[in-house]
Parts: C-alpha cells; structure tokens; sequence
C-alpha cells in the first residue's frame, strides 16, 4: 500500500491517507468462504419456482471483508475525524452512547403486541411529548423517516385539511420561497399540487408584498424555513403566517434548521400550524453517510385528526400504553380523518431513541444553551470570515451563514476551488452553491460541539485560502491535491453511466 | 459551560467570541425575533449524567419482552436473522457512521465504493440492471415504484395483489392520495387479468403468507397491457428462487433489513429499488456510479443527479434526499461475508424449518395450512381455534406469533383468520417443538370448548 501523508492544521499532527481499495469482486476467489451460517437441508422447492439465472456474488473469507471496509472506511470523512461545517446539515457531535442504548431495542419486531412492547411505547409516548414542548406544538407522530417524508406527510395532512373544508378541488397550489430547500417544491409536486415560489426581500426575508400577490383561495399552504437557509430569522414571521392564514392556507414549517432555535423561540409561538423535525440534524442521531434519519412531524391541534395512524394512547395515568385500535394491530376501525399509515408504527424508532437519548441527556438548560452556543460559533465564525469573503445579506445570522466568493471568482478561484482547497487543508467542504439567491454561495454551520480552536484554525484555513485566490488561483482550482482521489469527473460519469460492476468485465 | 455535555466552551472561550462578535451576550444577536417569543421555557426535565441516562433507557428496555427471550415466528417484510459479528463491528465505524451524504467525492470514496458495491451485489441477487443506493423502507420503496410506473405510463390506475404486504398497501393507499390515484386492490390471481388501462401490477412474490407466485404470468399480461410489472421481492427468497429480473419484473423493490440490519422495531432499514436499464431516468433516490479522476484513477460519485430533488427541484422523480446509505452499506457487508454459499444456506435453513413445521402441525387435530398453493419460509396455519385468538394464547405462553387478522386495509376483512409461521435459521428444534407442543395443548382444549 503507499502511503500518503496530509496535515490536520486542527491536530497540527500528520496523519496517513490509505491508498486506494480494490472492489470486492476483484478481490473474490471461488472456493473462498466463511461459515457464519450453513445449512445441510435441501428444501421443498417445486422446479418451476428455483432460481437458474447464475448467483455470481463475490467469494471471500472474513479476514479480507473486515478489511476491505476497514480501507474503505478510512477514505472517508466523518465528523468523528474532523470539523464538518456543511450548511443546514447540523454536522454536530453524534454521542456514543446514544448508539450503546439504541442496541437495547433492536431485537424488537414492529408486528410484536403492545403487551410485549411496553418500554417501546412508554419511551415513544415521551418523546412525543418532548417534542411537542420544544416546538410549541400540541402533537406528534413519529412516522416519517427523514424530513423529506415528513414534508410529504404534512402537505398530505393539508390536503385532508382543506378537503374536510369543503376545498379539496380548489387549493391547488403550494407557494415556496426561493431560498427554500429543493425537497420543498419536490414534496409539493410529488403531492400533486402546484408549486408557486416567491421572492427574498433585500433583506434576506421573504418578499412579503410578493408573498401576499401570490396568495389567493387557490393555495393550500406555504413553506417556510426558519431561520432561512441564509441562516437568517424571518423578521415579520408572524406577518407573514398572518397573511397566510388570512388566505385560509396553512403555513408549513421546514425544521431544517431547528438546531438555532432550541431553547430561544418555538415555531407553534411564531405561527406556524406544524413544523417537521429532522433528528438527525438538531437531535444529534449520526448521518450514516446519507441515511438513516427520522422526521417527526409536530402540530397545532386543528390539524390532529389528520396525522397518520395508529396514534399511542394511554387511557389512565399508570395505565399501558398501547394503539388507538379498536383490537390492537388491526387497522384502527375507520381511519376517521387521518390520512392512513406512512410507515408501519413508530417509523425509524433505532434512530429516535438515539434522539430521546440526547434529549434526556441534555435536559432543560442543556437544549438552551446547544442554540446560543450553535448561534455563537456561527457569528463568530462569521466575524473570523468577513474581512475577507463577501457577505450578500449582511445581518447578524442564527446557526449558519451564507458567503460568496464572487470576489475570489474573478480572481481565479470559484467557489467550487475553495471547497476543494479545504479538503487539502484538512477541513470538510461547507455547502456550496446553495442557497441558488447568493452567487458563488458558501454555506457554513459549526455547530455548537466544535471548540473555538477548530474553529480558528478552521477559520485561517479559509483565510490562506483566500489569500491564495489573490496570489495564485491556479494552485487553488488544482485542488485537492493531497484527498485520496483528484477532482472526479461528473460528467463523464453522468454521461456514460457505469452504475454497478458486472461479472462479466 | 456544563449545561451541555458536548458543549465545548470554556467561560474565557465564550467571552473572546462574543468580544470578537462585538457584543455582550448572545440577546444582542436575537433583534430579529418577537420580544415575547424569546427564551420559552420548555418544562423539559433537568438533564442526566451519560450513567444516570444509561440506566434510565436500561429501565425502559426491560419493559419488552425481545424476539429473542423466547419462540418467535413474527416476520414477513422484516425478518429475525443470524448477524455474524463483523456486520456491525464494519458497518458501525464512525467514518460510516457519522458522515453525511458524500457531497465532496474526493474524502467520501469509503462512502460511495460500498454503494456502488450494494448496487452492484443487489442488482447480481435481483438479475436487475440498475440498483439506486436506497429507499426508507420496502414500503415508501412500492409507493415510489407506483408513482415511476405512473410517470412512465401517463396512466393514473395502479392494480396491487391483496397478498402484497399489508403495510405496503397501507403506504401506497396514503402516498397515493397525494396525485391522486386510483388504486385497485385484487387477489393474486386477478392480476393477470386486471392489466388493462393500469400503470402497473404490482405482485409480491413470495407473497406477504408466504405462497409461491407465477410472476411471469402476471409480467406477460401486464405487458401485454401497457402496463409494468413491479416485483415485491425478499433478499434472502432470491438466492433459491428465479429473481425479478428474469420473471419479466420491470422494477424491483422489497425490504432489505434481513440482510445483516437490527429490527429495531421497525427502522431504520432499507428500501430495495431496482429497474431495467431503460427506466433508470425516470427511477427515484440517489445513485453511485463509477468514472474516474483527474489522473485517470478509477473513482466513485453519485451520478444521474438531474433526475434529484436539489437539482431539479418540483420536476424531480421523487422527493427524496436523506435514504437508508448505512443499511445499503450494512447489506453489503452481511452479503460479503455470507457469499452466494452462506447466502442460499441461511434461505435454505429457514425454508426447511417451515416445511417441517407445517408437517407437524397440520397432523394435530383441525389445523391445516392456508396458503393459496406452495409456500417458502412462511406459512398461514389455520385452526379451529381462530388466528386471534391462538395469536393470544401463543403470546400468553411466550411464543410470539402474528395473526393474519392484521392485514387488514383501512379496516376492510380479507377473510383470513389465520396464524403466520414465518422462519429462518435462527428458528431452533426447541422453538419449533414449543410451538407445535403449544398448538397441540389448545387444539385439544379447543375441541373441549366446542364440544360444549
């Protein structure tokens, strides 16, 4: 294997980048196994049904599987190796033994009776409630498996809403902001509605003279991220519900950046009639390289009867718990108003037990100050970056906060090159090119686990950066240099897709 | 400092920010909210030490009964099996773990190698095309396969077997209301002769009770028609069984979670999606692909991405963005380990177990088996004493099984009344000699209450 080295400026310590692995398939030899299961029985199989078409898995025996991930893993970046500042991902510190605890209820089967699955319900009934008291909101369902769902979920919700009123053919249509999330409009198409977007003011708000041309008794609902994905507070949020309401649509809070207002205000305070949650984001439950997450989904109590079932309910004090059903795991005898199931009972309960888990953990004074302190690190983070990074809409951000490079651009140097120079500097990527309002757009969360002097040296990362772009932007479009691979081509891949190894070459 | 255990400040650190911010405190900052909004209290409970929160959900866990403190037969979709050791040692890592969605190729190779080796390894089992990196779960991935149907076809009809899990028909029927649907339930053995004018015909096989179905039939018919054939598959079936690719399935989808991923009482697990090459711009989800980098080095990155939600926005192919990358990559290191030879051992195990079972059983007075012709590693098991209530005296005696009284649609009987046997190879001679000593005791005593 050859060796490379890369230096962490954060741990001022230089550690080995691995080479490259080979796939699994090429690794293979027939005839290589292990023996973690095996079985003498030739089974009851009638000829038509047996597979003929060839099982060409690879062949491998366990040393070389263990390492096989093992180098994969190492090419990978991961918050447990270092700062990972991806705007409106909330790449916080994902504590261990939130993992410990989840591995006490996975040997728990969602078909099992409520009579088996007490401490499931009661630790379920709980966060529910939790949650509820964080967001401002009276209920909860569990079901959603990330935010994108939940979305979906809601805008289900709304439909049924409006239907019960008598205006399930009229409210067609969904109003997002151009600075929302692209899962918005995605989750509003895919629920069969219209999707109108509205403009940001000069101060980083929603257009709120744009917002109320916009509204008619055609529209459904409106979605709104708060704070923005500029990091930035809706200055006239309840303005802005009011004119919502005041068209009879319902206004849909994007969770996203929950993590800002733990502690310092609640969306069910604000006007919002529900609001999701992604816990992998603001409840700490790690990432998995892309999934699993959890969304619950809170609201206000006019929109109750409309949330998926079945619901846990708890007839006396110390009573079990167990599902509204007329006979438990029978389909609730009618499904009243509720829109059906999105996902068999309590949805991803592994990961909301690691969210529970944190939440017990940091308690009241805790979840205050995890927002103040992830508002701390982004302003000063901010004040750290200004001098030498443009700044679109420059007031004071929540969590996070947009810059543009449009300077470096015309120097040389884009805001893709920046990106790519900070993997060389030992530093995940922020997100860049969103939100689509700021040209060149970087955005960047620290979150409130990341000490201040990874935040400093995070910090004068980008500075060397920036002041490359001046003295010389060819060295920062050649990053990285030092990452295991080069820049890759998309487009290559994309043109001439290769999206799996075959046996055959 | 010290009301966050992750909070990483010292008081001296928070000061020399807030002096660099130019401020006093954090207030100054908070302008832009509603004065009365701020700084709710919330009446959630003081928090615990990580020793004092250990013990507390230590608590809570002993308040299950687990699949494994006794005789369990509940499956289906998600199923009870062997994990060897290495599954969650690899699978767990923290440079898994807790990284996100590789955005950035260069320091995400560990992340979208072992996707494009799920793919790869899935779409081998499946005789499929194209395998995305994932769905939630079996159920949102059928939901998602309807609506792909539908975007393909311009047809609004979607015709799904009664014998397709009853949790995915639920899902489906809820999603559906979103563009409005029109979905039509039918026996299996209606499908065939339901095609016209539908998206697609979407059949389980082996179906939700564990009866072996001739999808090509169904496949050809909804050809036939116009229509596609959607396969709801199980991974563990398709080592023994002909897989969707060749029975004429246009996509595949099923639950992944028997493939190395804890139960955990119903998630995270892991959307199968597969399709025919020719579909692959209109499928759903995030997918690996290979190319190489500026040096000419093989590399991975997620490709196709004009058909996502952050490219495209409202004319996506889905909604989707965070999927299920950890059990794809879990599935990949279960099937590494077990190859093709541990693979068919495991399906075998359970296949067998069932078969020997269902002997037993329907030799005790008035049980028979209900399955609509020959089952793999699940069957119905009818009695005189009905699904319900065996169910009950089962559970009351410590073997847990499921009633098919449960695969109820919005409340609608399908006229079974029927106890589900699902197995694996974890099913032991004494689980199954309880079970068959069990059913043996309340036939017996069921002929008793009969008799009165």
């Amino acid at each position: 294997m050859t060796i490379r080295t890369q230096v962490i400026p954060d741990a001022g310590a230089k550690t080995p980048v691995p080479a490259l692995e080979p796939l699994l398939f090429e690794l293979a030899r027939a005839g290589r196994n292990g023996r973690h299961v095996r079985s003498s029985e030739t089974p009851e199989i009638p000829g038509r049904f047996i597979r003929k078409a060839p099982l060409r898995l690879p062949e491998l025996t366990e040393p070389q599987v263990v390492r096989h991930y093992t180098h994969l893993a190492q090419l990978n970046y991961s918050v447990d190796t270092g700062m990972y500042p991806l705007g409106s991902c909330t790449m916080k510190y994902n504590p261990k033994v939130n993992d410990r605890v989840a591995s006490l209820f996975a040997d728990l089967h969602p078909r099992q009776s409520y009579r088996t699955t007490q401490g499931v319900l009661a630790l379920a009934y709980e966060l529910e409630q939790m949650l509820a008291k964080i967001t401002g909101m009276d209920f909860v369902t569990l079901q959603p498996q990330a935010g994108a769902q939940s979305e979906f979920t809601a805008l289900l919700v709304f439909k049924a809403y409006h239907a019960k009123r008598g205006e399930a053919g009229t409210r067609r249509r969904i109003i997002v902001p151009d600075s929302a999330h692209g899962t918005n409009p995605a989750s509003a198409a895919m629920c069969g509605y219209e999707v109108t977007t509205v403009k940001s003011d000069a101060r980083g708000n929603v257009d709120l003279d744009a917002l109320k041309a916009a509204l008619g008794p055609d529209v459904a609902g409106f979605m709104l991220t708060n704070p923005n994905t500029l990091g930035l507070f809706e200055e006239r949020v309840r303005e802005v519900c009011d004119a919502v309401h005041a068209a009879g649509a319902l206004v849909y809070g994007d969770g996203a950046n929950m993590n800002a207002l733990l502690g310092v205000a609640r969306p069910g305070d604000l006007g919002f009639d529900c609001v999701h949650i992604n816990v992998h984001k603001t409840f700490s439950t790690p990432h998995g390289a892309g999934g699993p997450g959890a969304g619950p989904l809170c609201v206000k109590s006019h929109l109750r009867p409309f949330l998926p079932k079945p619901w846990i309910v708890r007839e006396t004090e110390d009573g079990p718990y167990h599902y509204d059903t007329a006979r438990e795991d029978r389909a609730p005898a009618g499904l009243g108003d509720s829109i059906g199931t999105i996902k068999q009972r309590l949805g991803n309960f592994g990961v909301l037990v690691r969210a529970y888990t944190y939440m017990k953990t940091l308690g009241e004074e805790g979840l205050v100050e995890t927002g103040r302190d992830a508002i701390l690190a982004a302003n000063y983070l901010l004040a750290l970056l200004r001098p030498a990074y443009d700044v679109t809409y420059d007031r004071p951000p929540m969590h996070e906060f947009v810059l543009s490079a449009a300077k470096q651009k015309k120097q040389g140097a884009s805001a893709l090159d920046i990106s790519k120079a900070l993997l060389d500097e030992g530093f995940h990527s922020p997100t860049v090119y969103f939100p689509l309002i700021v040209p060149e757009a970087m955005m960047i969360e620290p979150t409130e686990t990341e000490p201040k002097e990874t935040l400093d040296a995070f910090a004068a990362a980008m500075l060397r950066i920036a002041e490359r772009a001046k003295t010389d932007p060819a060295a920062v479009r050649d990053a990285p240099r030092h990452a295991p691979l080069r820049r890759l081509d998309e487009v290559g891949a994309a043109r001439k897709p290769v999206l799996r190894h075959k046996a055959d070459g | 400092m010290g009301d966050n255990p992750y909070s990483p400040h010292t008081d001296a650190d928070r000061k020399a920010m807030l002096e660099r911010i130019g401020v006093r405190d954090i207030d100054e900052l908070l302008g832009a909210i509603p004065k009365d909004a701020r700084h709710p209290k919330l009446g959630v409970a003081p928090g615990l030490s990580e020793m004092e929160v250990q013990s507390h959900l230590e608590r809570l866990a002993k308040m299950n009964t687990t699949a494994g403190d006794g005789p369990f037969f509940i499956g289906g979709a998600i199923q009870r099996r062997y994990v060897p050791a290495a599954v969650p040692v690899l699978a767990q890592r923290g440079e898994f773990l807790t990284a996100y969605t590789p955005y950035q190729p260069e320091v995400s190779q560990g992340t979208l190698q072992a996707v494009f080796e799920y793919q790869s390894l899935m779409a081998e089992l499946l005789d499929m095309d194209v395998v995305n990196s994932s769905m939630y779960d079996g159920g949102s991935a059928t939901a998602e396969a309807a609506f792909m149907a539908v975007r393909i076809t311009g047809r609004k009809k979607v015709v799904v077997g009664t014998e397709v899990d009853f949790t995915y028909r639920r899902t489906l029927r809820t999603y559906s209301r979103g563009p409005q649907l029109e979905i039509v339930e039918v026996p299996t053995s209606q499908l065939a002769s339901s095609a016209d004018g539908a998206a697609c015909v979407i059949v389980q096989h082996p179906d939700a009770f564990g009866t072996l179905v001739d999808v090509r039939a169904i496949a050809d018919a909804a050809h036939a028609a116009g229509a596609l054939c959607v396969q709801v598959t199980e991974p563990h079936a398709c080592a023994l069984l002909e897989p969707p690719g060749a029975l004429g399935a246009d996509i595949a989808v099923g639950e992944g979670q028997p493939l190395g991923i804890t139960m955990s009482y119903g998630g995270p697990h892991l959307g199968i999606f597969a399709c025919r090459e020719a579909l692959v711009r209109q499928m759903p989800g995030r997918i690996a692909g290979q190319t190489v980098d500026a040096n000419g080095t093989r590399g991975f990155v997620n490709t196709l991405q004009t058909r996502e939600q952050h490219i495209r926005r409202e004319k996506a192919t889905s909604n989707i963005c965070t999927n299920e990358a950890l059990a794809a990559i879990t599935a990949a290191v279960y099937l590494s380990l077990l190859g093709p030879k541990g693979l068919r051992a495991a399906a075998r195990a359970g296949v067998a177990r069932a078969h020997s079972l269902a002997k037993r059983l329907t030799a005790l007075p008035g049980c028979a088996t209900a399955n609509d012709g020959p089952f793999f590693d699940r069957f119905t098991l009818r009695s005189e004493i009905g699904g319900w209530e065996l169910r009950n005296a089962l559970i009351a005696r410590g073997i847990q099984v499921e009633a098919t009284a449960s695969h109820y649609v919005d409340g609608r009987r399908e006229g079974r009344d029927d106890v589900i046997i699902q197995c694996t190879e974890l099913i032991t001679d004494a689980d199954a000699d309880a079970l068959v000593d069990a059913v043996a005791q309340l036939a017996r005593s069921g002929e008793t209450v009969a008799a009165r």
